[in-house]
């Protein structure tokens, strides 16, 4: 009942967020946050669902933004045909990675991941003819719907929106379906699920494939907007990012990942005036290790099961909450 | 071919810190099970521990390596004892976003200490290189090179000839069982900890006045380290020696022969096609997953 309500409450407050937000300032940081929550969903397909840790989620946000960007800077593709296609370009690279490195897990996968990015990383840096090499590539053009430009703050926004909210479903319908219900058997007890007859590289690598696809839209949608792209679009700090909003927020949970999105978008914001970039870089190592310690299940999990307590009884978990 | 002789040579002394940082990750890694993406700031805390040492304090080069080797295995005992200690037990994946919490935090407090700019370190040594034959070296590489070997001999000796050696390695086959055997396993954690710490820091401290101290070094540092450790083989000793020499000579040549834009992706090229291929390392006899 409550849960309803507050749905409704923040979905209408998020619609109508540009006539009552102060500022563009404020705007700004609610699009980045869209940008952001779309990779944390993507991420936490493969963390949360698979556990499966890719810290090198920033290659295919930056995939997706170095395709779409020299699709519509030398080919002059338009917008809506160079999103879908950083998204395929994105995907095919987690199909890659995926069909290679999923024959490892955990810590192994990890560095395969690292590794991958690394190796992208220095080829947007040193391919000079194609991506500019470190000064980047300026003037992506903003997208055009029919006459109008999406160049402003507000259109801007609801394009953003769309696309988080179109994530969001993508998540929703992979995660309650069949497939989300082989991963979360996957993630718990490999050697069981397969006994019963579900192929595991398969199902991890479909996942690879979808969560890298979103990123790469998310990086798309990030290349149009800030209309440059440039070899920072690999840096380490995002993909740490996307971990902590995915951990913090609640990996293995639809809400907890956007929530962490908002939160850590908005949080850093907010302190920027009071708290120097080199503090807040830092406070976030702190608080990833604070977070495993005292709340290992993320903000959503702790939320929903102190009111689960509260209304003693009367609904059943969720499937598809992590356990832990 | 004396062009081929000198890379050579340059990846002989890269490659001696290499096989340092890799000696101290891949004991942390087998025998704790602990994915440490922390180790590359222990490089650094050695390097900017030699920076104050050398720069600030004046004190002798040898001082600096001592200092940069103490700081390193005062705070790996120090975050063994906070954060690795209360979460044994804990599932693998845990512990590494830990590690990796402490690596944004280190990294970033070292920024916070010491800014930005890279700091050059300076030492005794003349810069006029030697020359012997065909050959040039700069004599601060060859002490380099001679610590390294100095170090990882003590640390072989270390882990194969005394007691505390043998029940690292104890604890390594089988933790249980050890145990049993009277081994303390959590002082034997820290001590390990402490130690691939230490190793680390020496190595930072050696190639810091090779290069530059900046806050970032270690992310390749780590990223090298790691693949030492993939290329040796877990908790594998020798192999992460010959790993390090390995990827420092890949490296040099890498750099001098296709181009020099590259040379860091050789070590990610490494961790990728051995642990798709030879997943227990380069050197193991036979094949086993873990």
């Amino acid at each position: 009942m409550i849960g309803r309500a507050l749905v409704v409450a923040s979905a209408l407050a998020l619609v109508t967020a540009p006539a009552w937000l102060a500022s563009p300032y404020h705007l700004h940081v609610l699009i980045m946050a869209g940008v952001f929550a779309i990779l944390a969903l993507s991420l936490n397909l493969l963390l949360g669902y698979t556990g499966q840790l890719s810290l090198g989620h920033a290659a295919f946000f930056g995939i997706g933004a170095y395709t779409s960007a020299l699709l519509a800077l030398k080919l002059e593709w338009s917008f809506w045909l160079a999103l879908p296609s950083a998204a395929v370009a994105a995907g095919l690279a987690g199909w890659a990675i995926g069909r290679l490195a999923l024959k490892l897990r955990g810590a192994y996968f990890v560095l395969v991941t690292i590794s991958f990015a690394g190796v992208i990383s220095l080829v947007s840096i040193n391919w000079m003819e194609l991506t500019n090499g470190p000064l980047g590539l300026p003037g992506v053009p903003p997208p055009e719907l029919g006459p109008w430009s999406l160049r402003t703050k507000t259109a801007y926004y609801y394009l953003v929106l769309a696309a988080a909210a179109l994530a969001y479903l993508v998540c929703h319908r992979l995660v309650y379906s069949r497939i989300g219900r082989a991963l979360v058997a996957l993630r718990e007890n490999e050697p069981l699920a397969e006994s019963v007859g579900i192929d595991g590289t398969r199902y991890l690598v479909l996942a690879a494939v979808v969560s890298a696809a979103l990123a790469g839209v998310a990086g798309s949608l990030y290349a149009h907007y800030t209309r440059f792209v440039s070899p920072e679009v690999f840096l380490f700090t995002y993909t740490v990012t996307m971990v902590i909003m995915v951990i913090a927020g609640g990996k293995g949970t639809l809400v907890g990942p956007v929530v962490g999105a908002l939160l850590f978008t908005a949080l850093p914001e907010a302190l920027r005036e009071a708290m120097a970039w080199q503090w807040q870089m830092l406070a976030y190592g702190v608080v990833l290790v604070v977070l495993v310690f005292f709340l290992p299940r993320g903000i959503v999990p702790a939320i929903t099961a102190r009111a689960a307590r509260a209304a003693a009884g009367s609904r059943a978990m969720r499937p598809g909450a992590a356990p832990r | 071919m004396e062009q081929l002789l000198q890379h050579l040579v340059n990846g002989l002394v890269l490659g001696g810190t290499y096989a340092l940082l890799g000696i101290g990750l891949t004991l942390i890694f087998g025998l704790m099970s602990v994915v440490n993406f922390a180790h590359g700031e222990f490089y650094t805390l050695g390097a900017y521990a030699a920076f104050a040492v050398l720069a600030l304090a004046g004190w002798p080069f040898f001082a600096a390596l001592a200092a940069a080797i103490a700081a390193g295995a005062v705070l790996g005992a120090l975050c063994e004892r906070t954060l690795l200690r209360p979460l044994r037990g804990e599932s693998i994946d845990t512990v590494m976003l830990v590690m990796i919490g402490l690596w944004i935090a280190m990294q970033n407090t070292e920024l916070l200490v010491w800014g930005g700019v890279a700091r050059s370190i300076p030492h005794p040594f003349p810069t006029e290189p030697l020359t012997l034959g065909p050959l040039n070296i700069a004599p601060l590489r060859l002490f380099v090179v001679g610590a390294a070997a100095a170090l990882i001999a003590a640390a072989w000796l270390l882990i194969q000839r005394t007691r505390l050696g043998t029940a690292m390695r104890a604890t390594f086959q089988d933790r249980d069982t050890a145990a049993l055997m009277g081994v303390p396993i959590g002082r034997i954690h820290t001590i390990t900890f402490a130690f691939g710490s230490a190793l680390a820091a020496a190595a930072g401290a050696l190639l810091g006045p090779v290069f530059l101290a900046y806050p970032s070094m270690g992310d390749l540092a780590s990223l090298k380290a790691f693949s030492v450790v993939i290329l040796g083989g877990l908790g594998n000793l020798a192999g992460a020696t010959l790993g390090g020499l390995l990827l420092g000579v890949a490296e040099e040549l890498g750099a001098g022969y296709v181009s020099s834009g590259y040379r860091d992706a050789v070590g990610f090229v490494a961790i990728i096609l051995v642990l798709l291929f030879r997943p227990a390392g380069l050197f193991a006899r036979a094949e086993r997953i873990g």
